[in-house]
């Protein structure tokens, strides 16, 4: 019904006749008529804003929004602080595109430089891009990087997320390189194995940290197996967990990857999210994506731009090793934002928060029947096993508001407590379990 | 402006979180990290008037004109916010319960149904991010199916040289020899050259109708059918669809497959550089081929098919930019099959408008009516006065507008790309052609002027070269 058009009829005929048209199917006489559609569209007619809103409305309450979330694996529902809310919301910044013009986008082009300091400073190392479009295709482009004439085959975890083992799949059916897992031992990724698996050609070994399953892996000594063969080691690091752990660099990591999404953005049924990437300098130029550097103006003043151009697809056009340009700016500036209101400190709280709650709640399922299925130690997230009525046990969660672990098969649950949710929920939640388990 | 780093104080904080409820776990021994975190040490105020401080540094579509070629910088509804901030779409998590979900995958097979008629494709998929993650998606599409036809020897997939630089990266992505073929005259495919280059090794064809210079191919169906009697298939990047909605499809034009930019075309803010969404659709014939999950209807419920044996794969974690797409649907059931076509007809008007009232005064790379945008030349003034494209650009600036895009396509020398979508005013318009006429007039009376523009921003003219040569890429403390 609206199309947000603002000149008149009348202006329209104006601009018409001074072009010297009859009429705008004039303008495009260059489709051929029998091409062009002779029929409307067929598609409903136009809204007004006050009916769409509504219809909208009624659609998004088709879905059921839990007041507790136990359930992560690869979105995490986490505390968004209301100034992130307010300034990300900001038009210059949510109706701006890529900023091409440095005179007209300094504003953006700093916010983004700020985001790769942050960025740098959680994973440890010495150069973040401006992002890309997730935690899976980040894993992706990072295993892109470490491809050399003779090295072309990548090793990754079994205990990544499945959907970032199946992506990085994708992106090498398309570029040549081969994928192999690592297997999994007792929840971690068997490093013993992956000794005996890198050979030569070995590009790079990619290791979530945490795992899939919530369990922290030997970042250090994967390290020195990878490096070793000769090889790079990319790890996929959750954000928030980035607050209290060894960072990447410290256990030797050539690059650090990672799904951004936890640092302010809503779970939003799986996006848009973030993924960051940060590497090495040594390993710079091969980063994909946008950067932003900082240099001085023709006065002299700070400024910054868009730097490293040379690696990009509109210089190097097939010569590219990646296609990317849109990226997930706005989502960076929102995680930037979240940094700066949560700061070291909270930042380190949320962790340790996430942490030692998840821990409680496995000790209160532990004694209802739910056995932790591994041993080593674990974040946010952990896998229980021993109770065979699972679906029943997580229907009955979802009866009362609660979203229950994800079910990985028949009696295995992995389970995920962010600072969000309270004692009290969790105590409701292993009450609920003990009653069904009765 | 200061760095949110020198706003920093020791100490500083928020207070954001309750005590912790329950009993601290303690972090293993040796995992904790000895390298110091410097996040910056700000009150909410700080924050607050540090980002307003960098916003005002920042112009989008809602500060004023933003004519950039290729982008459809369209104004951003704001009923698409509003439905996008629902609760019911942002709280929802993607792995909950299918039963739980009715409502989400009601939105994707919707807007699939929608834009598969406008773009007379038969199914999509929401999963690319972007645009380019969408062309890599619709690439990976023709590969697979050569592929399962066991049609190995198909290895080049053909880019006119007008293309967007992202074409060729996409299809070298795909593990693609790009050949490039050179455009005729009148910016079009020179038929006899993409003849000569078609072949039993022809994978695809990636072109965009109208094409980079805004100008509709007219021999568009002769192309697609030179590539279909090869063997090939035709890829349509939906980067400049803004000019075509309701008037005629890429499905009509023998397109196989197609991407389109949500973030263009259908009105979904760019958020300085995405997210975005880069929708791929087909023609049936690739449908088992698309990347999975993908929602799909079943009976009265909704529902995500996750396997099919011919999948090419999948693109990122999930569903895709989900929030983006939310926006791009509202937009469409506004606008409605009447309002579609009129954006598209506006669209091409205003741009040919601004040609016109520009014509005497600027070089027209391509004479004749343009579709929704145009290009200028700026290759005799830069000879005559030494005043380039980039300089035209910088000083436009200072008029408060975005410059359009410079230096491309590439085939045009000093280009400048005009696109000034349906969304802008005559009065905005007019402003604008005012400003360029002023510039045009500067550069021969005044070219230093021009030269050294802009004159009105916080910065001018930042060193490029010395940023590349000695990158400074984060804060040091």
């Amino acid at each position: 019904m609206g199309s947000y058009i603002q000149s008149t009829k009348a202006q329209q005929q104006e601009m018409l006749q001074k072009i010297g048209c009859k009429s705008v199917e004039e303008l495009f006489s260059n489709v051929p008529a029998d091409m062009a559609l002779q029929r409307p569209l067929d598609i409903p007619r136009g809204m007004s804003e006050s009916s769409v809103m509504k219809y909208m409305q009624n659609m998004s309450e088709e879905n059921t929004v839990f007041k507790t979330v136990l359930r992560g694996a690869g979105a995490y529902r986490h505390y968004i602080p209301a100034i992130v809310k307010s300034v990300v919301s900001k038009e210059e910044f949510v109706t701006a595109y890529t900023p091409y013009q440095a005179e007209m986008s300094q504003g953006i082009l700093q916010s983004i430089f700020e985001y790769q300091t942050m960025i740098c400073e959680l994973t440890g190392m010495d150069v973040s891009n401006a992002s890309v479009y997730d935690g899976a295709s980040a894993a992706a482009e990072a295993v892109a990087m470490c491809s050399e004439r003779k090295r072309s085959k990548a090793y990754i975890s079994a205990c990544s997320n499945p959907d970032v083992i199946e992506t990085v799949k994708t992106y090498c059916k398309g570029n040549g390189m081969t994928v192999e897992l690592i297997p999994e031992n007792d929840g971690a990724t068997d490093l013993d194995a992956l000794a005996a698996m890198l050979g030569e050609g070995a590009a790079c070994v990619y290791i979530p940290q945490p795992n899939y399953y919530g369990i922290f892996e030997d970042l250090t000594k994967a390290a020195e197996i990878t490096h070793n063969a000769g090889a790079k080691l990319i790890a996929g690091c959750n954000p928030i967990a980035l607050a209290m752990i060894k960072t990447p660099k410290e256990c030797g990591a050539d690059i650090a990857v990672g799904e951004g999404q936890p640092l302010g953005l809503p779970i939003a049924f799986g996006g848009p999210y973030l993924g960051f990437m940060a590497s090495t300098t040594a390993m710079m130029r091969k980063l994909p994506g946008r950067i932003v550097g900082e240099t001085v103006d023709h006065d002299g003043r700070r400024a910054y731009v868009l730097t490293l151009q040379a690696r990009e697809q509109h210089i190097r056009r097939e010569k590219a090793s990646s296609n990317i340009c849109s990226n997930q700016a706005h989502c960076a500036l929102t995680a930037a934002v979240y940094m700066a209101a949560m700061g070291a400190d909270g930042l380190y709280n949320v962790a340790e928060q996430s942490m030692s709650k998840a821990h409680y709640f496995a000790q209160k399922l532990s004694e209802i029947g739910y056995e932790l299925a591994y041993t080593k130690p674990y974040f946010h997230e952990f896998v229980t096993v021993g109770v065979n009525n699972t679906a029943e046990a997580l229907a009955k969660l979802e009866e009362n508001g609660i979203l229950g672990g994800l079910q990985l098969d028949d009696n295995r649950i992995l389970w995920c407590v962010t600072e969000a949710v309270t004692k009290e929920e969790l105590d409701k939640a292993a009450a609920i379990l003990e009653e069904v388990g009765k | 402006m200061k760095l949110i780093f020198e706003r920093s104080v020791a100490d500083r904080a928020l207070t954001l979180l309750p005590e912790c409820d329950v009993e601290k776990t303690v972090l293993p021994e040796g995992m904790a990290r000895t390298q110091a975190l410097r996040l910056p040490e700000v009150g909410e105020c700080d924050i607050s008037r540090h980002y307003t401080e960098l916003a005002k540094c920042a112009h989008g579509v809602n500060d004023g004109f933003y004519p950039l070629g290729s982008c459809t910088m369209k104004y951003n509804p704001k009923v698409n916010e509003q439905a996008a901030a629902l609760e019911g779409f942002t709280e929802i998590h993607p792995l909950q319960p299918q039963s739980t979900l009715q409502g989400a995958l009601k939105a994707l097979v919707l807007s699939e149904e929608l834009l598969c008629e406008i773009t007379g494709m038969d199914n999509m998929s929401f999963q690319p991010a972007a645009g380019a993650h969408g062309e890599f998606a619709g690439i990976m599409l023709i590969k697979a199916y050569h592929e399962s036809r066991g049609d190995t020897k198909r290895t080049k997939i053909i880019v006119p040289d007008s293309a967007h630089g992202t074409n060729p990266a996409s299809a070298n992505m795909a593990g693609y020899t790009v050949v490039s073929i050179p455009s005729n005259e009148d910016g079009c495919v020179d038929i006899e050259k993409l003849k000569a280059a078609v072949g039993e090794d022809t994978a695809g064809l990636m072109l965009t109708n109208p094409n980079t210079v805004g100008v509709f191919d007219k021999n568009i169906l002769e192309i697609t059918k030179i590539v279909h009697e090869a063997g090939g298939l035709n890829y349509y990047d939906g980067a400049n669809l803004n000019a075509i909605m309701g008037v005629v499809r890429p499905g009509d034009m023998g397109f196989d497959v197609i991407h389109l930019n949500l973030h263009k075309t259908f009105s979904t803010p760019h958020g300085g550089g995405g997210p975005g969404s880069g929708a791929v659709g087909c023609k049936s014939l690739l449908t088992p081929f698309l990347p999975l999950p993908r929602a799909i209807k079943n009976g009265d419920k909704y529902e995500l098919l996750t396997e099919s044996e011919l999948s090419f794969g999948r693109m990122k974690e999930f569903y895709g930019n989900f929030l983006v797409v939310i926006k791009a649907l509202t937009y469409v059931l506004t606008l409605g099959a009447e309002g579609i076509r009129e954006a598209a007809q506006i669209a091409v008007l205003n741009a040919n408008y601004m040609m016109h009232e520009l014509a005497d005064c600027y070089e027209m790379a391509y004479p004749g009516y343009c579709m929704h945008e145009f290009v200028m030349t700026l290759e005799n003034t830069k000879k005559q006065y030494g005043v380039s494209a980039m300089d035209v650009a910088k000083s436009l600036i200072d008029h408060g507008i975005h410059p359009p895009t410079m230096y491309f396509p590439l085939i045009v020398h000093e280009a400048l790309m005009v696109e000034p979508t349906e969304t802008e005013s005559k009065e905005t318009l007019d402003e604008a052609v005012a400003a360029l006429r002023d510039i045009a007039e500067m550069t021969v009376n005044n070219a230093e002027a021009v030269i050294s523009a802009p004159h009105t921003t916080p910065i001018s003219r930042p060193d490029e070269v010395m940023a590349a040569r000695s990158p400074k890429l984060r804060y040091e403390f």
